[in-house]
């Protein structure tokens, strides 16, 4: 039990069923099976770079690229299935495909040129997003074939009334990359090495860990979960714009702090990345459903980041004095 | 070619250049199948580079022989190393602290490419294994961020045994030990000797090599002075092989101890760190601390310094009652620290050695305006420079530019520049030469002669019996005893020290 | 005599070898884009749209590196200029009788104290918390986000009175008076890191603070200053900023945030913290610009500028890279 409540994502949980509390007995709509399958399905694009921000942030990096190759992603995939036609796998891979190829252009900088991963991300988010503009010209993109545009529903259960609920891919895909992610992270090898980077990169080193692979692996799996995404992202809006993701990178890290994962590599786990996500989305659902303006949202969301990074520092000051205490005879 | 099995390990004709640089000069070095062997060499001796070629990290120059168990080889690799049964444990133990201990123990399965899963009940069973064959107990499933420094020592033991190593290199395992826990790993290592393993200890600390190892092996400079049997040796020969230089290690005389108290402390006491401790230091003395880590001498300092508010007691200096908010009020009043850690506490090692001198009196180069006068910058630096000996073209450069020793007179010089009336000095030999070491001595003897009252915190007995008028003994926050270093033995002062253990 | 001048050339190469390196970048800059584009871009017309253009962001870059240096980083930058923006513009608009003059200075006042009282919580929350920069300004960001969406519901405040102008878009003696404000601004700051006992301890902090702190400076206190200053900073922008857009509300620039680091990084300010020169900032801060405006004026879309940005800056890193190896 004590080892339960050191957990920082029983915090969380806590903190989240106090606010489904909250909502259930204050708003009809909340506890509805098509308010929560409505919300989720259109939080799954935070989930799914989520997803791919925490394996980054345990290795001990950092990117802030990922928005402008989700948009390239975007847009290379539109292009090719308007002009050319196609189907929704070959969507999907040319979305991975150009994701882990600039992720991957990321890993080599970062491995070669050995400085601080949020700077080298930087440069590229700009090199990414400057040649986006310049090639798409900021145009939109929104007349997509038919067979994009349909709703694409994995599976529609009824309920006695005759309700009918929708699980949509991009909900679907949510769930099932974070369960992947959780199984890579806890049963692979190589899940473990990026822990073990994270917790001691010299020691990984020299274990003979292959380190170039594994900084490619974390940044290409950025990309590829950055591209992904960005496929179910346009499936779900319809429209691909040049300004749509970019810009959002600080809220994706947002949440998978807020989900307990380190800034200083080493820590955080798919369940806290899930709540991480969870809380943002309901704390949205809770101003509109509350009837509170929507201004509230970002208020809420700031003063929240604030207090629990807050009260993260003060544990472990209190903590490292703790440890330093002598037994006075 | 043909080599006799009975050594674990030989080395012939070892020689290794970094660029114009002979690191190593024709070294012959063999360790025995079973034996501890001692390493020794001050900073810069060319024991690391020796480390580092058994490693399989750097490669020796053409001409040099490697014989592991009588096989020949020429150069080795980390993955050939490895897998001739040597390891190599760094002195920061290259551990995982966010993984568990078994996961640490037996890491090197992730290495390995056979299959890409990962297979948490072998890995258990493997490090419980380890454990088993060298008799420790740990939680498997613990994470090694929580465990003891010495607990970490162990679990980087077990990783070696793990991976089959039959010699275990260990690389200035004690410096961030306590007494104690120096004691429980030199049991340890006696323990693995009986088991069949064979250990190379890298040091410069002395008295422990002597406890334990079979033979002893000095290299100075690249060159090796020679191996000795570890009985022909004491103390002093090893100081002398290792420096090429005999040191004067008498008690200092000659002091003028005066009358007026510099400080005093009357029933001083904080709750979780120390308690009713009183004692004077006047001007000219030179008070030792000492006492196991853990026993509340740092956090005494802390409190004169104004770092660590005490709940109850007084200070008096000169005579008045002082309570410090901060330690810049410490400071201005007279009273300087130098911590223990150099490198993270002592030294902000990227800056000019200039600006390191002048951190603590920011506030006294300034004009009305807050403004620093550039003259006053300059003559402080250059008058501390040349007087405490600091070897360095500019004093802009770096100060991790410097060695350890130059950089330990950087600390001194930029205390004594805050012109103290007190000097506590908290282990200021820690990973320092033993030639630097008796010149910070002889620093420490001369500010005394000048009249500075002294504090000397540190762990090695010897080192406060040389240099102290008196000694207090701390043991678990309290005074367990106070001694005068003249009426008393080294050896009465060590087993006074240590036996605060055995009578807890 | 040449001989002699190369050997001048050398040292000052590697006393400073990234002044050398941004100076040469400089030449190179203004040499190329005066060649491709003669009597085009070598003219008082364009020098002066730069100095129009350069110093909102140059100010925002200054707000960004003090605290760089200090081996932290503000994210909440443009969410406390917008914020400070919004309140000098609410001010301006809402009080509409009494003179004129004094209105603004009220308004900038408020505004100025608004964006000092972001850093003061920023400062806290680093120095006496203990949080790590990059999240305790992260969430400082969306929430004076926040606030600045609720105070003016998501609109823009426009209609500010002429004489604001001044701030932005006039020029005294053929100077603009932006430009005054940030080489002004530029020399204070340089001054106060090389000159002043809290701006040297700026640095050291940035390198070492726990060893700081143990030397008797007040580490705390020092940081809360320089987050106090880097909302100052952000607020003097804001003024510039709402002059030129001749309105406020929340969310302007926002693409700034990151190029402000880019900014500081190229111009030598190192990512860890403890070293970085305003002189390189402002270097940076005109090779980025001729940039811009050398692109623009040669018909080439003024987004490949941004893309060219992010290669000087990873060029400039790798330059590094192999400058440091020279030297070891």
């Amino acid at each position: 039990m004590s080892k339960i409540t050191k957990r920082n994502e029983f915090y969380l949980a806590l903190v989240i069923l106090a606010l489904v509390l909250l909502l259930t007995f204050t708003t009809d709509q909340f506890m509805t099976l098509g308010n929560l399958l409505e919300l989720f399905t259109s939080y799954s694009f935070l989930g799914i770079m989520s997803a791919g921000m925490l394996v980054v942030l345990i290795s001990g990096g950092i990117d802030l690229s990922f928005t402008a190759t989700a948009t390239i992603s975007q847009y290379i995939m539109s292009t090719v299935i308007i002009e050319h036609g196609g189907n929704l796998f070959l969507a999907f891979l040319i979305g991975a495909v150009i994701g882990v190829a600039l992720g991957c252009v990321n890993g080599l900088l970062i491995h070669f040129i050995k400085k601080h991963p949020l700077i080298i991300t930087i440069a590229t988010l700009n090199i990414y997003k400057g040649l986006l503009m310049y090639f798409t010209k900021g145009k939109w993109i929104y007349n997509f074939p038919l067979w994009f545009s349909k709703p694409h529903d994995i599976f529609i259960f009824e309920n006695s009334q005759g309700d009918i609920f929708p699980i949509s891919l991009s909900l679907f895909l949510f769930f099932i990359l974070f369960i992947i992610l959780a199984f890579i992270l806890q049963y692979t090898k190589i899940g473990r090495k990026v822990y073990a980077l994270g917790g001691n990169r010299e020691a990984a080193r020299r274990m003979g860990f292959n380190i170039f692979g594994l900084t490619l692996f974390v940044y290409g799996f950025m990309g590829l979960l950055a591209g992904i995404g960005s496929v179910s992202h346009a499936l779900i809006v319809q429209t691909v714009a040049p300004n749509a993701i970019i810009g959002k990178e600080l809220d994706v890290i947002a949440a998978v702090v807020l989900g307990g994962a380190s800034l200083q590599g080493g820590s955080g786990t798919v369940l806290g990345t899930f709540l991480g996500v969870a809380l943002v989305a309901i704390i949205s659902n809770a101003v509109i459903l509350m009837g509170i303006p929507s201004y509230w949202y970002e208020i809420l969301l700031g003063t929240i980041i604030v207090i629990s990074v807050s009260i993260t520092a003060y544990n472990n000051k209190k903590n490292m004095q703790r440890e330093a205490e002598i037994d006075v005879a | 070619m043909e080599d006799s099995p009975s050594y674990a390990l030989k080395l012939k004709n070892i020689n290794k250049h970094y660029g114009g640089v002979h690191a190593l000069k024709a070294v012959d070095f063999d360790v025995q199948t079973g034996e501890i062997h001692c390493l020794v060499g001050e900073n810069g001796s060319g024991k690391s580079t020796l480390i580092k070629i058994i490693s399989g990290a750097e490669s020796p120059d053409h001409a040099s022989e490697i014989f592991i168990k009588g096989k020949q080889y020429r150069a080795l690799s980390p993955i050939i190393s490895v897998e001739a049964g040597i390891q190599v444990i760094y002195q920061d133990l290259s551990l995982f602290p966010n993984l568990s201990v078994f996961e640490n123990i037996a890491i090197s399965e992730y290495g390995e490419k056979r299959a890409s899963l990962v297979n948490r009940r072998r890995m258990r069973e493997k490090a419980q294994q380890a454990m088993n064959k060298i008799n420790v107990k740990l939680n498997p499933d613990k994470l090694v961020r929580e465990l003891s420094i010495a607990d970490k020592q162990v679990v980087a033991i077990t990783r070696a045994i793990a991976t089959n190593a039959q010699v275990i290199i260990m690389d200035e395992p004690t410096a961030s030990l306590s007494k104690h826990e120096i004691d429980e790993l030199l049991k340890l290592i006696i323990n693995l000797q009986k088991k069949g393993f064979t250990i190379v200890f890298v040091s410069h600390k002395l008295d422990e090599i002597m406890s334990i190892s079979q033979r002893v092996t000095v290299l100075r400079d690249g060159d090796k002075i020679g191996t000795y049997q570890a009985q022909e040796l004491d103390e002093r020969k090893i100081e002398m092989l290792m420096t090429g230089r005999e040191f004067d290690l008498n008690q200092s005389t000659d002091k003028k101890i005066t009358q007026k108290t510099v400080i005093e402390v009357r029933q001083l006491s904080k709750r979780k760190n120390y308690k009713d401790i009183s004692f004077r230091v006047n001007e000219g003395e030179i008070l030792g601390i000492t006492g196991l880590i853990g026993s509340g001498r740092t956090e005494v300092a802390l409190s004169l310094f104004g770092m660590n508010k005490p709940d109850s007691g007084e200070i008096l200096l000169e005579g008045k009652a002082v309570q410090f908010k901060t330690n810049y009020q410490a400071i201005q009043a007279g009273i300087s620290y130098v911590p223990e850690d150099r490198l993270s506490e002592g030294l902000i090692l990227p800056q000019p050695i200039s600006t390191n001198i002048i951190v603590p009196i920011l506030d006294r180069m300034v004009n009305k305006m807050r403004i620093f006068i550039k003259e006053d910058v300059k003559t402080v630096v250059d008058n501390w420079v040349k007087d405490i000996g600091i070897k360095t073209k500019n004093p802009e450069n770096a100060v991790k530019t410097l060695s350890g020793g130059n950089q330990q007179k950087v600390v001194l010089a930029k205390w004594l520049a805050t012109k103290p009336k007190l000097l506590i000095l908290d282990n200021p030999t820690v990973g320092v030469d033993i030639a630097a070491k008796n010149s910070i001595y002889e620093i420490i003897r001369q500010l005394a002669k000048e009249k500075l009252a002294i504090i000397l915190i540190s762990d090695e007995v010897p080192e406060v019996y040389r240099n102290c008028d008196r000694i207090l003994i701390m043991h678990r926050g309290r005074i367990k005893e106070e001694v005068k270093a003249s009426e008393i033995s080294e050896k009465v002062l060590n087993e006074k020290v240590i036996g605060g253990v055995v009578s807890v | 005599m040449s001989h002699k001048k190369t050997n001048l050339l050398k040292s000052v190469y590697e006393r400073y070898p990234n002044l050398s390196l941004l100076w040469g970048l400089f030449a190179l800059t203004l040499v190329m884009f005066s060649i491709s584009l003669p009597g085009k871009f070598f003219t008082l017309s364009n020098f002066s749209s730069i100095a129009f253009q350069l110093p909102e962001m140059g100010i925002l870059t200054l707000a960004m590196a003090i605290t760089m240096l200090s081996g932290g980083i503000n994210l909440s930058i443009i969410a406390t200029a917008n914020l400070s923006g919004i309140v000098m513009a609410t001010i301006m608009t809402q009080l509409t009788e009494g003179p004129q003059g004094w209105i603004i200075a009220l308004a900038i006042g408020a505004g100025l104290g608004a964006s000092v009282i972001v850093g003061l919580v920023n400062g806290i929350i680093v120095a006496f918390i203990g949080v790590s920069p990059i999240l305790a300004t992260l969430g400082t960001m969306t929430l004076v986000n926040g606030i600045s969406i609720l105070t003016t519901k998501g609109y823009v405040i426009s209609g500010l009175p002429e004489e604001m102008q001044f701030f932005g878009n006039e020029a005294v003696l053929g100077i603009p008076v932006p430009f005054i404000i940030f080489i002004l601004l530029a020399i204070a700051i340089g001054f106060w890191l090389k000159k002043m006992p809290s701006g040297m301890s700026n640095y050291l902090i940035g390198s070492n603070e726990t060893a700081t702190r143990y030397s008797g400076v007040n580490t705390k206190s020092v940081l809360l200053k320089t987050y106090m200053l880097s909302g100052l900073l952000s607020g003097i922008a804001a003024i510039i900023m709402i002059s030129r857009f001749n309105s406020a509300r929340a969310g302007y620039a926002e693409s700034y945030l990151l190029i402000t680091v880019l900014a500081s990084v190229f111009g030598g300010v190192d990512p860890n913290g403890g070293f970085g020169k305003v002189g390189g900032l402002v270097l940076s801060l005109f090779i980025l610009q001729m940039v811009s405006s050398g692109l623009n004026l040669l018909g080439v879309s003024s987004f490949l500028a941004v893309t060219l940005w992010g290669v000087l800056l990873i060029g400039i890193m790798i330059v590094q890279k192999y400058q440091k190896r020279q030297v070891a």
